[in-house]
């Protein structure tokens, strides 16, 4: 078994700049058409950084990095639930009108 | 009947007794992230297959105030976060000062969305409530519009809901605070209550940029 591992404060101070810097960036994106360069960039770069805020919050704020490996199991597959939901709805949708 | 710091029979240590109740919040939070991921299908789908009233509905809300809101919820994430080193340290007062802030930070990100849905209310975007997208619209772009905004709402007032739950939850980990309950060697309501807020933070950091920046350009 593990230490119960302690967090220090300057670690969360950093996530939370990082978080700042990730919101910033993702509201100056969106006024950026990046669209023309290619098709969906826009929502793409979006969801990146969302992603990329999650993680963080995940791994540091919610301890996901020093969890048990079972627990990272558990995390891991609600993703990929959800992942399985959004996948194989939107793979129906998409392909209904091709004949 | 709360025997807290106690060793319970089924553990062989305190380590395994805190794991086991940090992986049973986790398998909760696995049932939440479904529960919202219905709501996130629904909104893909539609904004798909309506991706330019989607874009015209979403410059409707008020950018300003979502961009604060992010930034007032992640802040009271952090000041969460630091109840937790806290309690694991046993700075019992600066335990009680930070969830304090987190309940002020919580309460503040609800009253912007007060703000914000009063907006829409007199702008009548609300669904079903004399609704009216654009003077002029068609029927086709107002339906749509309507779709956008249920899910707007659905949404946004799913997560206050949570929100409203973990203030609740925030204001009985503060009495218990008070009382001194926790300790290095207990703190696991604490852990927990911890873990659902960052968990209704990671739901906005995705509601922010579907629902407030999806055409700003």
């Amino acid at each position: 078994m593990s230490e119960h591992h302690i967090v220090s404060p300057k670690i969360y101070i950093a996530i939370f700049v990082a978080l700042m810097v990730c919101t910033i960036l993702t509201v100056y994106a969106a006024t950026v058409d990046l669209n023309q360069y290619f098709s969906g960039l826009n929502i793409i770069v979006a969801l990146v950084i969302a992603t990329l805020k999650a993680s963080l919050v995940v791994l540091f704020f919610m301890h996901g990095k020093y969890s048990p490996k079972r627990t990272q199991l558990v995390i891991v597959c609600s993703v990929f639930w959800l992942a399985i939901m959004l996948f194989m709805t939107m793979s129906d949708y998409v392909t209904r009108l091709w004949s | 009947m709360h025997r807290t710091g106690e060793l319970f029979g089924q553990f062989e240590t305190m380590e395994q007794q805190r794991e086991s109740a940090s992986l049973g919040m986790w398998v909760f939070l696995s049932t939440e992230v479904l529960f919202f991921g219905g709501m996130f299908m629904t909104y893909t789908l539609n904004r798909s297959t309506y991706p330019d009233v989607f874009g015209e509905a979403s410059r409707s809300i008020n950018l300003t105030l979502g961009a604060v809101n992010t930034i007032v919820l992640i802040a009271s994430s952090l000041t969460m976060a630091m109840s937790v080193w806290a309690s694991q340290v046993g700075k019992k007062q600066l335990l009680t000062i930070f969830l304090i802030l987190t309940l002020i930070l919580g309460s503040v990100f609800l009253g912007i969305k007060g703000i914000e849905y009063h907006e829409k209310f007199v702008e009548h975007h609300v669904p079903g409530l004399n609704f009216s997208f654009e003077p002029g619209a068609s029927v086709a772009t107002n339906a749509h519009a309507q779709l956008f905004f249920s899910l707007y709402f659905a949404m946004t007032g799913l997560h206050a809901l949570h929100m409203i739950i973990g203030a609740g939850l925030l204001i009985w980990l503060i009495g218990q605070s008070l009382k001194g309950r926790f300790t290095p060697e207990y703190s696991t309501p604490v852990d927990l209550i911890g873990l659902y807020w960052h968990f209704v933070d990671i739901v906005w950091i995705f509601l922010f940029p579907l629902l407030y920046l999806i055409d700003r350009h």
